[in-house]
């Protein structure tokens, strides 16, 4: 375990940002949190979460595809993909740690998608452990722990220093570069906030929130059920749910005409809105309680169903939070879950 | 970093002949710039086609795998790129990406059995596939009988073909039809699922054993036709069909075409249809 005081933090964003972009997360105005490129100097937020996840890194709500050239009957691809650059996250919390694998089990998929594993193969993620999960969190439901944040490095703030345990190879390597800039430590500090961690999550009013009852091939079990109706009512079908989700991961493409040629991209795309299922014979998801019901089966059942059991929600609670109607997976959970959930 | 695969990113192709169908479907065939097959395909797969600042947009592959020359789309003229494809000449160059999908499993469990095409309008597409894969590997599979219809004469897409190969082949039964009387027809005149259940009801129960149905055209044609073949005695487990939902990546990731948890364009389009009802009825 390394160890970096935190007077000395400066020191090591800067050593840091010699060999990669880094990305930190910074208190904007209004009490927004987004992750900032680091320059010199600045000052990382100690709020809980970001806005938005780190999701945007590796799959960003715009993204140029390729580029075409027309001329006459006659088309070139331009296929302008390039290696992206060497890039840390730091400060990313146990839950968007868990989204990443979520989103890899799509995009790393055959066939994979290129765009997003070039990313992924240049990204280190530096986790970071939740002193005060808040009472919108819920990781805990899928099996996450707050406590042991995972990621390529997992990092640990106390109030006086950084501590650093290396988790992958790409974690040991930065870890490696740091050197200089931090120490060998002991775990103690590390163990005493662990038990803190815990009893916070103890006292979480939704720590006893249960998954069990979905999952893989429930299908038939929820699909029909008549409270579907009564919770989505209120659903406004504005997205919002499916932008700040870290695990949603729906796209579409569109081409766009330049003064050079054509770029094609893809832009992210979201279950609740009603043109995203539209045909010109028909809908298949007709009124807003379809399409409601679409994100969560598939984050609660259908997902689950082709991913071994994983569950497409790592309970980050930022749905719990935006929703203009105050409707979320939670309140799905608890009405579908049966007794477990009372 | 571009010598890595990238699916989404297609292959230049050149449309080599266009044959205009009925008033609204054009059959399109495709090559590559240098002549070839642009993939090698299963019948019943799709493939994405582009023109760059339209659109792209997903077809059945029409020609059978067995066609070594070249691939057909018949397309059906409704929007933006499929009336793009309508205006274009040959030597159009377009883009191509696929194939895509599951595909009819005509070397497992088609094989051996007595094949029951069943088709209405454009929904002949996928099924030409089929029945020109059976017609080249003839002595893989039993006996073929094919029901066909359409709205009018005019709208029977693939006539020249139907008339002039399918129904000179002894080893294949064609069975025409479309809605209403027309002049210059002296054919059978009627809706699909009352003539299936007709040409169907003469099959012996040791042959309507043996049969596998092959169903596409637009939903209520499929569900007529499901009701009347149940009636007759056919099982789920012997009719194939395909789905037809919208899409965009063609390969299971933009989250648009799913049924409960298949994805209509990975997992499907084909499906039998014991399977499809196993799924939620949201299709
Ligand atoms: C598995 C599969 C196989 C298909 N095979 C064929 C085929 O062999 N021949 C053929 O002519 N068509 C086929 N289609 C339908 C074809 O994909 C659509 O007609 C086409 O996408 C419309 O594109 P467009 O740009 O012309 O229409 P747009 O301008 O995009 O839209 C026109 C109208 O068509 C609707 N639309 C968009 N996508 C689809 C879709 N996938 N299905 C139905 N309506 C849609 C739009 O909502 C709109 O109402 C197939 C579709 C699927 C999913
Ligand atoms: S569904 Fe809500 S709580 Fe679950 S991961 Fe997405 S935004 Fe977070
Ligand atoms: S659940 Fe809430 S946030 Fe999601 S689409 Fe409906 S109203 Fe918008
Ligand atoms: S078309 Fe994208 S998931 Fe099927």
């Amino acid at each position: 375990m390394r160890k970096c005081s935190l007077s000395n933090s400066t020191a090591l964003f800067n050593k840091i940002a010699e060999n990669a972009t880094l990305y930190i997360p910074v208190d904007l105005e209004k009490g927004r949190v987004a992750y900032k490129k680091y320059a010199d100097g600045m000052k990382m937020s100690d709020a809980l979460k970001t806005d938005r996840s780190a999701k945007d890194f590796f799959f960003p709500q715009t993204e140029n595809l390729m580029e075409f050239k027309t001329e006459g009957k006659s088309i070139e691809i331009i296929d302008n993909r390039s290696e992206a650059e060497d890039f840390v996250v730091f400060g990313v919390r146990a839950c968007d740690v868990k989204s990443l694998e979520v989103l890899d089990k799509v995009f790393l998929a055959e066939p994979v998608d290129s765009y997003y594993k070039n990313r992924r193969e240049h990204g280190v993620i530096v986790s970071m452990a939740c002193t005060r999960p808040t009472e919108t969190c819920f990781c805990g439901t899928f099996g996450i722990d707050a406590s042991a944040p995972k990621g390529d490095i997992e990092c640990y703030k106390t109030d006086d220093a950084f501590y650093f345990n290396a988790v992958t190879e790409k974690g040991e390597a930065l870890l490696a570069k740091l050197d200089g800039v931090t120490e060998s430590s002991d775990e103690k500090a590390v163990n005493e906030q662990k038990e803190q961690i815990k009893k916070v999550l103890d006292k979480l009013p939704l720590k006893d929130l249960k998954a069990d009852e979905f999952g893989a091939d429930k299908t038939d079990k929820f699909f029909n059920s008549p409270e579907w109706k009564n919770l989505s009512e209120a659903c406004l079908g504005c997205g919002t749910c499916t932008f700040v989700c870290p695990t949603c991961q729906c796209y579409d493409i569109k081409d766009f005409k330049t003064n050079k040629g054509v770029q094609r991209f893809r832009c992210w795309d979201s279950c609740m809105y009603s043109d995203f299922t539209k045909m010109s014979a028909g809908q298949p998801r007709l009124t807003q309680m379809e399409r409601f019901r679409q994100r969560f089966m598939h984050k609660l059942v259908y997902f689950p169903t082709n991913n071994d059991g994983m569950f497409s929600c790592v309970g980050c609670g930022r749905c719990v939070a935006k929703c203009p109607i105050s409707m979320n997976i939670v309140k799905v959970m608890k009405t579908l879950g049966g007794k477990n959930n009372d | 970093m571009t010598n890595v695969k990238e699916p989404l990113i297609p292959t230049v192709c050149v449309i080599t002949d266009i044959r205009q169908d009925t008033p609204d479907v054009k059959t399109f065939r495709v090559l590559t710039l240098d002549g070839k097959k642009p993939f090698i395909h299963k019948p019943g797969q799709c493939a994405m086609l582009s023109m760059p600042g339209v659109g792209e947009a997903l077809f059945s592959i029409t020609s059978s795998p067995t066609n070594t020359e070249y691939v057909e789309f018949s397309i059906k003229k409704c929007g933006c790129v499929t009336s793009w494809l309508h205006a274009a000449e040959v030597g159009q160059q377009i883009t191509v990406r696929g194939p895509y999908g599951n595909g009819f499993p005509v070397e497992t469990e088609f094989k051996g059995q007595d094949m029951l095409f069943i088709a209405g309008g454009i929904g002949l597409a996928p099924v030409r596939s089929v029945i020109n894969y059976v017609r080249d590997n003839r002595a893989n599979y039993g006996k073929v009988d094919i029901v066909y219809g359409s709205r009018s004469k005019d709208d029977l897409v693939f006539y020249k073909e139907i008339i002039d190969e399918w129904k000179n082949d002894p080893t294949v039964n064609v069975h025409l039809t479309i809605d209403r009387e027309q002049e210059g027809w002296d054919g059978h005149v009627g809706f699909v699922p009352n003539f299936v259940k007709e040409v169907a009801e003469k099959f012996d129960e040791d042959k309507k054993a043996k049969t596998t149905a092959v169903l596409c055209g637009p939903p209520i044609m499929i569900k007529f036709t499901l009701q009347g073949l149940g009636e007759i005695g056919f099982n789920k487990e012997q009719i194939y069909t395909t789905l037809e939902l919208r899409m965009k990546c063609g390969i299971g990731k933009c989250g648009r075409c799913n049924v409960g948890s298949k994805y209509v364009c990975k997992d499907g389009p084909v499906f039998r249809m014991d399977q499809l009802d196993a799924l939620p009825d949201e299709y």
